[in-house]
């Protein structure tokens, strides 16, 4: 309980061995509270120290109170996102907080890197919001070259072409698939191997047999075009199942996606083959459960998951040992409410 | 020239990279903006999608004049070489000789089909890190399915939770929006990998997956399916947990706030905040259960005060009042906030093509190591000869002869 006196001469002493210390409190509580970075770092000049609040340590928003919803809001994505219509449409899972959290993994490997070469420790400043912001597609650019603002285009895709929205978000017969045209080479590659799936079953159209792929604009494209590609494409999905079309699109090279549900998702070849879930006991609910086992295979070293998540306070006389409390001291501290 | 000058904590650290549209670009920021000299190759043959994607400068299409691929790409020295050029491998091999790290996220197999397989690598460098990033992985039955972005975000599962309930799910708006995922947890690894790297001789690959990483993203719904059999439902900008919860009109054309009220205490403050303080007990409002039960008449209710306003006055008083609230930013407003403009996140720098243009910057600050604007997007293959004859060592005639049968193309 860092707001005892007590318990912050815990936490210092923990600070004096660790690497780390990963903390979202609000900005400037730390500082308050004399467990800032300043005061850290004189205990453990090497220390590094990791801060994710929602708008980060300094600025004009600092204060200000958050939620996904609100961060999102104000990082240029959830303004994009709805349909064409309609008010702008939140992400219900949140996704600031992730976006936070792995650029605080990212930060903290950096002043690790530095301080493994100098023995320097720093300060980490994440800010939910500018996590969110970094990654706009191209709205930044066509704002500065053409003061365009992407609206929100629903299920529609806009942006690639100069005139033409065009539709991803596509009905098949148990579910939705999202699908658009591409161009390039690699697009001339995946839709050439899309209309001759579609001939193979007789549901090709001439103009799409005759259309020279590799040569097909994707920037100066009429809408009468696109609709003349898209429309036959949009009755061959409707006649299969998304796992239909994604074993097709395996097998010939298609470049679509169909909507995955969470049990999709469990069961996927794909996923099954590079050994992607693991299970993980929790003894307490006489459960497994299934988490994701790594984020990056290794040719040299196994970063598999180890453990459930802690409940509160499950390896405090093992930590505590190590900074020499333990047997009544830690009760006490315990019964007072310090730990 | 300026290729030795960078400082940082990655000064010094050489990085090959074989990088596609936005996830190998994402990935080299993180150590070019850090003073690693990161060396893109690139061909005129077939220049990098983001190339030739709009907008272009003054709308004249052309590989150096992409605003959508000059605003990822500060920091980075490209190299034309024509893979296919009977006369290339031999420059690459020299290039892998020179680089400590290897990165890649072209299709799987290209690397293979160059020569360019980790096994050959080794033979070449045999402490080397190699970096692979691909939509699926580069092992593993979808290894061939082609991916992008906007084919990602719904087989990893993310439109199941963007739309309306009993209405058609909806991509997330920013387009290719895993394309950010990827590129963080793969520099936090390779990083881990340089460290022990330096500590054991031993170098390794890094295999990340699209999807996989994407996955990470959901994984709270994975879990309750797991445990609870439920699959998630689309609901629009309602929280369980939370009421009110949501985007309301405001004064102007398309301007819209965010709110939202976790607590009995901003509850109140809201109310008191727009002059309702009778409804803090209202019975249909009085508790976060019964605020939820009559979420939509809340909302109306709600709405109709901020229609009154421009989102920035809501934000002001909300946020003064201690309630979440937030002026819903298009691109302009993201471009001028404030608080982003504090941080480091937008890079103003002269292109020789583009003019004054900004890049992209960082997503997060370091206090003692800050990351920094280099040098400008390069042109295609604009440090082709300075990297050949500076950090090659390779003679005047040897690259004229080269660069005369076309490799440098």
């Amino acid at each position: 309980n860092i707001e005892s006196a007590k318990g912050r001469d815990i936490f210092k002493k923990l600070v004096k061995t660790a690497d780390f210390v990963i903390e979202s409190f609000p900005p400037g509580y730390l500082d308050e509270s004399g467990i800032g970075y300043t005061d850290l770092s004189s205990i453990n000049k090497g220390i590094i120290l990791a801060s994710i609040t929602p708008f980060g340590q300094e600025g004009p928003y600092r204060d200000y109170k958050d939620s996904d919803i609100v961060v999102m809001g104000m990082s240029g994505t959830l303004y994009q996102t709805g349909e064409f219509d309609g008010p702008p449409v939140h992400i219900s899972m949140p996704q600031a907080c992730l976006h936070a959290g792995a650029d605080a993994a990212v930060g903290c490997m950096v002043a690790y890197y530095h301080r493994e070469a100098t023995g320097e420790g720093q300060h980490v400043d994440v800010s939910m919001q500018q996590s969110a912001a970094w990654f706009q597609a191209n709205a930044m650019p066509i704002w500065e070259l053409n003061k365009g603002i992407l609206h929100r285009s629903g299920a529609f895709r806009a942006g690639m072409s100069k005139d033409v929205g065009q539709r991803q978000v596509w009905p098949c017969k148990d579910g939705y698939l999202f699908f658009n045209v591409i161009g390039g080479r690699t697009g001339a590659k995946s839709l050439s191997a899309l209309v001759a799936w579609m001939d193979s079953e007789g549901l090709a159209t001439d103009y799409q047999r005759n259309m020279d792929w590799d040569n097909f604009d994707m920037f100066t494209v009429t809408r009468e075009e696109m609709q003349q590609v898209l429309q036959p494409v949009g009755e061959f999905f409707l006649r299969h199942t998304s796992q239909e079309l994604l074993k097709g699109a395996v097998s010939k090279g298609v470049s679509l996606g169909p909507l995955s549900s969470m049990r999709d998702l469990l069961n996927d070849e794909c996923l099954k083959e590079r050994h992607f879930w693991k299970e993980i006991e929790h003894p307490e609910l006489g459960a497994s459960l299934t988490y994701p086992r790594e984020f990056f295979r290794s040719s040299e070293i196994d970063c598999s998951i180890r453990f459930r998540a802690p409940l509160i306070g499950e390896h405090n006389d093992e930590v505590f040992s190590k900074i020499g409390i333990s047997g009544k001291e830690l009760e006490s501290l315990k019964q007072t409410g310090v730990i | 020239m300026y290729i030795n000058k960078r400082e940082g904590v990655f000064s010094g650290l050489k990085i090959l990279s074989y990088s596609w549209a936005v996830v190998g670009p994402l990935t080299m920021k993180f150590f070019a903006d850090h003073g690693a000299t990161v060396i893109r190759i690139e061909t005129r043959q077939r220049p990098c999608t983001m190339r030739s994607s709009a907008p272009y400068k003054d709308n004249k299409p052309n590989y150096n004049r992409g605003g959508y691929f000059t605003y990822y790409n500060a920091n980075i020295l490209s190299f034309a070489l024509d893979m296919n050029h009977p006369r290339a491998s031999d420059v690459a091999r020299r290039l892998v000789a020179w680089c400590d790290v290897f990165m890649e996220n072209y299709t799987p197999g290209n690397m293979e089909k160059w020569g360019l397989s980790y096994e050959e690598l080794k033979k070449i460098k045999p402490d080397i890190i190699m970096l692979r990033q691909s939509g699926y992985g580069s092992w593993g039955p979808y290894k061939n399915l082609p991916a992008f972005g906007m084919v990602l975000v719904p087989i990893a599962g993310l439109p199941n939770f963007i739309g309306w309930p009993g209405k058609e799910p909806l991509p997330v708006g920013v387009s290719a929006y895993t394309d950010c995922i990827s590129p963080r947890f793969a520099s936090a690894a390779l990083i881990a990998a340089l460290d022990y790297r330096n500590k054991t001789g031993k170098g390794q690959m890094l295999d990340l997956s699209e999807f996989e990483a994407a996955i990470y993203y959901i994984m709270p719904a994975i879990l309750d399916y797991v445990s609870n059999k439920r699959e998630p439902e689309r609901i629009g900008n309602a929280s369980p947990y939370a009421a009110p919860h949501g985007v309301y009109p405001c004064k102007g054309d398309d301007r819209w706030c965010t709110i939202a009220v976790s607590s009995d205490e901003e509850w109140m403050n809201l109310c008191r905040e727009i002059g309702r303080p009778e409804l803090v007990e209202d019975p249909r409002f009085n508790t976060l259960a019964n605020r939820k039960k009559n979420e939509d008449e809340l909302n109306r209710l709600l709405g109709d005060w901020t229609v009154n306003y421009t989102a920035e006055d809501v934000m002001a008083r909300l946020q003064a009042a201690g309630v979440p609230s937030g002026v819903v930013e298009n691109t302009a407003d993201a471009y001028n906030d404030p608080q982003l403009r504090k941080r480091n996140i937008y890079w103003p720098m002269n292109h020789s093509e583009m003019g004054n243009f900004t890049h992209l910057g960082q997503s997060f600050e370091l206090s003692k190591t800050p990351a920094r604007a280099y040098s400008p997007s390069p042109l295609l293959g604009e440090h082709t000869e300075q990297i050949c004859t500076e950090m090659l060592g390779m003679s005047d005639e040897e690259f004229v002869s080269l660069m005369q049968e076309g490799v440098f193309e």
